[in-house]
């Protein structure tokens, strides 16, 4: 399950969908929202995407890392729209038989979200408002 | 021919608008198309930005050429996470 949504994530569904009768372990990653970047309050958060192709990288994020790690199942959720703040932006939930491979594909999962995905988020302060990531530039992926 | 492109996040804002559909010359690239859309949005252009390109839900260089009906989005530096 690779989506976007616009609703508030429920975890327990997360990892209840890459429960595996197979699976000795399953890793969660949960993505936050935090009141402070780079030293200046945030006061709200807004996520934009691209939502076809967004769930299309993750759908490949997926695929991918069932190529490099011998996971069982694997579920990545991003939220769009407002946020508040310490809600759940992201959740990643992945099991596998043994624990490595669910640690190593989870964090896989946020570092390529962070690079491929065309999602997008808006830090409000007070007295303005920023997309992250256009002013410091970004890295080109590898493909 | 006709191309559809879509504006997010910084762009959106700066186009004024999420998405349009521009009659350009058969042959023209990514490029192409965002020197024609430069002239339509005048501030479109971020100083500095790095951009990635998709046609049709995929990543491509900025030379691809572009073919009638062509979904083009211009992705400003992703922030998701």
């Amino acid at each position: 399950m690779f989506r976007v949504t616009d609703q508030a994530i429920d975890l327990q569904k997360m990892v209840d969908y890459v429960i595996d009768p197979e699976a000795g372990a399953i890793a969660t990653f949960i993505g936050t929202t935090r009141n402070n970047n780079e030293g200046r309050q945030v006061l709200a958060l807004d996520y934009e995407a691209y939502p076809e192709m967004a769930e299309k990288e993750l759908a490949r994020i997926g695929t991918d890392a069932a190529k490099n790690w011998p996971i069982c199942r694997m579920a990545i959720l991003h939220r769009l729209g407002p946020v508040q703040i310490g809600e759940a932006s992201v959740v990643i939930a992945v099991s596998s038989v043994h624990r490595d491979a669910a640690f190593a594909a989870s964090r896989f999962a946020i570092e390529e979200i962070k690079k491929t995905v065309p999602i997008w988020k808006k830090e409000v302060y007070e007295g303005g408002e920023v997309w992250i990531g256009t002013q410091t530039g970004q890295r080109l992926p590898d493909r | 021919m006709k191309v559809r492109v879509k504006f997010f996040a910084i762009l959106r804002e700066r186009a004024g608008t999420a998405e349009v559909v521009k009659e350009i010359a058969d042959g023209s690239s990514v490029a192409d198309l965002w020197r024609e859309l430069q002239k339509d949005y005048g501030k479109l252009d971020v100083p500095g930005i790095r951009m990635l390109y998709a046609v049709n839900q995929n990543y491509v260089g900025v030379d691809q050429a572009l073919k009638d009906q062509d979904e083009v989005v211009f992705i400003p530096p992703v922030s998701g996470g």
